[in-house]
């Protein structure tokens, strides 16, 4: 018999429907999943037993009383630690906010709860979401279910794990520079980056706050959609959350992809990009032409300055949002005695950590008097010139495609110190984040040393019905089957 | 002003508003209440928490730039001002830069030397700190102080910023702006504007030049300066201290000074080592803020009538100037001098008797106005009896205190009182026959042209009809029936 | 073109208190960053508006209601510092 963590979220939605099992069953499979395997990869910084329990017995209930909250009632559902979660700690992997514990709900998580959602617990990070490979974390890196000498990519690393390791269902993580896409890509995974505004960021600890969305992993797209309907919608705490009604997606998965138009981005199927993934993403395309799509080429020219536009854009912001943490209200405060501006400094020089400082300096920097123009500003005009690029090519695609990530999962420790090679792992990712377009990495194949590669899907603002579409052909086609060596059952076993 | 002195004044005033909630949170705008009770993750910075702009705070933003004639921008930016301290939670403070919501307006003062156009330069949206208390042997001075307690209701209450241009030139025009200011908020109604708790403040910018010299001089920022008392005599003291400085030698330094109201002047704070870099960006937390035209169409139409209009008003009306200025000055008294010109009151006497004789009164027994039976409708009751000859205008005050003491309606107090002036002729005609009759002499002497007796002939008659005859009518009968 | 950074500065502006050498290493990382990120300098933007806001939305408001406020313990409890129901910082100004 299959092990039930590893049941999708849809079949183990009907299975508790059903009677097959039970809420708690379920959580105790991926409880039983994650004591096997937290050990090797820690995945989460925080497994809420206590608090799962109880919702898991909460579901059951309902369940039994009749009960119906949605497809995610009972189901046990991760979420990245810098999501507030009211009576759970909530670090973002800082020291700075070591023990926090949140006396509020960000909205996401409230609409989990109200929708009969089991959390599990918090999972690993790159410190504030800054980094792609979740080594970046005051409490120690998370690692790759596939191969444990290597990283899950970042910075939702530990929710990718989660989800490919078994020890969640699904999993929540934030994007701005394709914090989601990125591992998911890396640990084999569907990863998917809503629409700026369509989930509001109400509660989730900000990073780049224009950049910033939170969406969902899961292993099959329609599990994506499930939990991307949970949470989507117009949230009066946030001004910048779409006010409009979100439609369903699930339609969309079953419409095939027949004289849909496909452009592939020629600028991140070239040089920097590994011919292995490379050649798994043509093969993907090639798929899809068979299917029906219209494919073409397309040209992104303004995507080559996308990353260093990013790279000042994102630290800029964070520079500012994170000027909060400074030992007065919450969090670290240093031991080192003289006045407040002392005591603020040294609190956030113990807190942060070097990316994170690293960051902040740039970014401060970067908006200093005298520099603001050469840098932010003009950042700012690059940002426009992508979005018109993206303009101009959803005129001719409905859809546009490439790798997630130009490489598959890379060793531990080998781009930590180079900050810019760490960097350069975003360059497909990041023209979605600048232009606010959704945009979904789904798995499509494995490289000689069996490591996942994943393909992404791009759609213009409020495009996901079509992202979808694209997106679960591309998983059809494709009948993506391997699972992580960690989550396979000969290596759970205790 | 010392001669061959010229002043140039700038006032930067921020204004809390008074709406039920604060500016980017559902918190009430409660800086009364115990510390730290009327907080939530958005005002306290709590790492996720975001800002949500209330929308009735542009309306009020809007109409205070309506009312200061400024162009309202149909799109304007929030931007985030960083730096660090322990009252701002978030560390930046959410403000405009380019792009306020209102610019370019003017309005006009009445100072002693005559009207004066001030530049509004802008006017601009943000948020307020909170609130710290020294604490140490200082008794509560920030240089003394070994720790500081932070209180954080007061953090996000919506705050508007109106900066002038530097066209102010003594105290007296200082004062008479800040006056001026506080009056149009006020009859906005979108600020309590209470100098002395603070929910209006200013920033005075002073420099001085020598007549006739077109350049600026350095200019000094006195910061929080908390009456129109103090306004005016911190820019005399800056006046003072400036121009001595330079007829010394020496030279003025640009700096932030705090007033001491205890020792009447201006020094200087403890500068930093660095002039701060705000590092200003839009915030992108928040959208761009759209007044489109209908609504700003909207909200001109249901701005009240200002201060100026209703000043001009009550002159056209014929009450004098001064009267008319602490008329429009009080909501008790402006509504009770409409009421009674409504109901046809003479305007001029009605507004003497309300900001002389009644204001009086309510100091005398220490009351307010509205807590008075006193309306617009006795007070042109008042006046007509007045104007009908049947009640002397020094009776006409008696009256009004006992009215305003709630004794009843004028008439029926009059009568009560027996204040009532006969005009009637013919009755006033017997008592000056017998008056005559019973003074030959006086008669007489008037006959052979010494006026001296008319005085002596006219009191006979009052104290005969007991002090109620129209004294006018006495004069007019006496007059004919001795001069024949 | 090279940049150069006056780290300290900086540091001194992001609140956060480095030794030297940090800032030193700071200061060498930020360069190397920053001249790949000059790549974007070159390009001509003349006339091109800045983009801060994803969405082209405005506004965003919401009615002057109050709701409910924090139970001062839940976040009290959670301050390094605090007195009296408020949070206490050193002295602000030095010696």
């Amino acid at each position: 018999m299959t092990d039930l963590a590893d049941l999708t979220i849809a079949r183990a939605a009907s299975g508790l429907r059903t009677g097959e099992f039970t809420a708690a069953d379920l959580l105790e499979a991926v409880m039983r999943r994650a004591t096997m395997t937290e050990a090797q990869l820690h995945a989460y910084l925080t497994l809420d037993h206590e608090g799962a329990a109880t919702a898991a017995e909460e579901a059951d209930r309902a369940f039994a009383a009749g009960q119906d909250h949605g497809l995610l009632q009972g189901i046990p559902i991760a979420l990245k630690d810098n999501m507030c979660t009211r009576g759970v700690e909530t670090t973002a992997s800082s020291k700075i906010l070591s023990g926090w514990v949140p006396p509020y709900d960000a909205t996401a998580v409230a609409r989990l709860r109200a929708a009969g959602a089991v959390i599990t617990g918090k999972t690993n990070m790159d410190e504030f979401a800054m980094g792609s490979s979740t080594e970046n974390s005051a409490f120690g890196e998370t690692r790759n279910p596939w191969d444990t000498d290597r990283v899950p990519g970042g910075s939702s690393g530990g929710s990718a794990v989660a989800v490919a390791a078994g020890s969640a269902f699904g999993a929540f993580g934030s994007d701005t520079g394709g914090s989601i896409r990125q591992p998911a890509a890396l640990t084999g995974v569907v990863g998917m980056k809503p629409t700026y505004g369509l989930v509001s960021r109400y509660g989730l600890i900000a990073f780049a706050s224009s950049l910033d969305q939170i969406g969902p992993f899961a292993r099959t797209v329609e599990d994506v959609v499930l939990l991307l309907e949970a949470v989507a919608g117009f949230d009066a705490l946030d001004s910048t959350s779409i006010d409009e009604p979100t439609p369903g997606f699930g339609d969309a998965l079953r419409t095939g992809v027949e004289g849909v138009r496909v452009g592939v981005v020629t600028e991140l199927m070239g040089e920097g990009i590994d011919p292995e993934v490379r050649a798994a993403v043509q093969a993907t395309v090639d798929r899809l032409a068979d299917a029906g799509a219209a494919v073409g080429e397309v040209s992104l020219p303004s995507s080559e300055h996308a990353l260093s536009a990013y790279y000042l854009i994102a630290p800029a912001e964070c520079s500012s949002n994170l000027a909060r943490f400074d030992g007065v209200r919450y969090g670290h405060r240093s031991s080192i005695e003289g006045t407040t501006e002392d005591m603020m400094s040294h609190s956030r020089a113990e807190g942060f950590g070097p990316e994170v400082i690293r960051r902040i300096l740039l970014g401060t920097y970067a908006l200093s008097a005298g520099y603001y123009d050469a840098f932010y500003g003009q950042a700012q005009k690059v940002r426009t010139l992508v979005r018109r690029d993206f303009e101009e090519a959803y005129a001719d695609y409905d859809v546009l495609v490439s790798p997630t990530s130009p490489t598959t999962a890379f060793p531990v420790g080998e781009r930590a110190q180079d900050p810019l090679a760490m960097y350069l792992s975003d360059v497909c990712t990041i023209p979605s984040n600048l232009s606010g377009d959704p945009s979904i990495s789904v798995p499509v194949g494995v490289d000689a040393d069996g490591l996942p590669v994943g393909f992404q899907i791009m759609a213009p603002a409020l495009g996901e019905q079509v992202l979808f579409q694209v997106a679960a052909e591309v998983e059809r086609l494709v009948d993506f089957q391997d699972r992580a060596r960690l989550a396979t059952s000969d290596e759970v076993k205790p | 002003m010392k001669p061959g002195w010229e002043a140039v004044i700038g006032v930067e005033t921020h204004v809390e508003l008074s709406t039920r909630s604060k500016m980017f949170c559902r918190c009430p705008v409660d800086v009364d209440a115990a510390p730290n009770t009327a907080c939530c993750p958005v005002c306290l910075a709590l790492p996720g928490a975001l800002p949500v702009p209330n929308e009735q705070a542009i309306e009020d933003i809007v109409k205070i730039g309506l009312a200061l004639d400024c162009a309202i921008n149909e799109r304007s930016l929030f931007y985030r001002k960083n730096y660090f301290y322990p009252d701002l939670p978030k560390n930046y403070q959410i403000s405009q830069y380019t792009f306020p919501v209102c610019e370019h307006g003017s309005i006009e003062i009445e100072a002693e030397d005559g009207p004066v156009t001030v530049g509004i330069t802008r006017v601009h949206m943000e948020e307020d700190t909170g609130k710290s208390t020294h604490v140490g042997d200082g008794g509560g001075r920030i240089h003394d102080a070994d720790h500081t307690l932070l209180d954080f209701n007061r953090a996000g209450v919506p705050l508007v910023e109106i900066v002038t241009e530097p066209d102010l030139r003594t105290p007296e025009q200082a004062r008479a702006y800040g006056s001026e200011l506080q009056r149009i908020v006020l009859a906005l109604g979108v600020s309590d504007a209470k100098l002395e708790a603070g929910s209006m403040r200013f920033d005075v910018n002073v420099s001085v030049r020598r007549t006739g010299d077109p350049e600026f001089g350095t200019r000094t920022e006195t910061k929080n300066v908390n009456s129109l008392r103090s306004l005016q005599r911190v820019v005399a003291f800056e006046i003072d201290r400036q121009v001595e400085l330079i007829e010394a030698g020496g030279s003025v330094t640009q700096e932030t000074r705090h007033w001491n109201e205890e020792t009447a002047q201006t020094a200087a704070m403890r500068s930093k080592e660095e002039s701060e870099d705000y590092r200003y960006f839009q915030d992108p937390d928040l959208l761009p803020l759209e007044v489109s035209e209908p609504w700003r169409d909207a909200i001109l139409a249901s701005l009240p009538e200002l201060p100026a209009d209703r000043r001009a008003r009550y002159v056209e009306a014929g009450a004098d100037a001064a009267a008319a200025e602490l008329l429009a000055d009080s909501r008790g008294l402006s509504s009770r001098f409409e009421e009674a010109v409504a109901a046809g009151a003479n305007a001029r006497t009605v507004a003497i008797w309300l900001t002389g004789d009644v204001v009086a009164h309510l100091r005398r027994i220490d009351g307010d106005i509205d807590a008075t039976v006193l309306s617009g409708d006795h007070l042109a009751e008042l006046s007509a009896m007045v104007e009908a000859g049947e009640l002397s205008s020094s009776a006409a005050k008696d009256v009004l205190t006992a009215t305003i003491d709630g004794e009843g309606s004028p008439r029926d107090i009059a009568e009560a009182k027996d204040l009532m002036q006969v005009s009637d002729v013919g009755e006033i005609e017997v008592a000056v026959d017998a008056v005559l009759a019973a003074n030959a002499d006086a008669v007489a002497k008037i006959a052979d042209g010494d006026m001296k007796p008319m005085g002596f002939l006219i009191g006979q008659v009052m104290r005969e009809t007991g002090g109620k005859a129209d004294p006018k009518v006495v004069q007019q009968l006496v007059r004919a029936k001795t001069q024949g | 073109m090279p940049v150069d950074i006056d780290i300290a500065k900086v540091a001194k502006l992001a609140r956060i208190a480095l030794t030297d050498d940090e800032l030193d290493q700071y200061g060498h990382q930020l360069e190397d960053i920053l001249e790949h990120a000059e790549r974007v300098q070159a390009l001509p933007t003349e006339g091109i508006e800045p983009t801060s806001h994803p969405m082209p939305m405005v506004n965003g408001f919401r009615r002057d209601e109050v709701g409910e406020c924090l139970d001062p313990d839940s976040f009290l409890s959670q301050a390094p510092d605090t007195r009296d129901g408020q949070f206490r910082v050193p002295r602000i100004l030095g010696e």
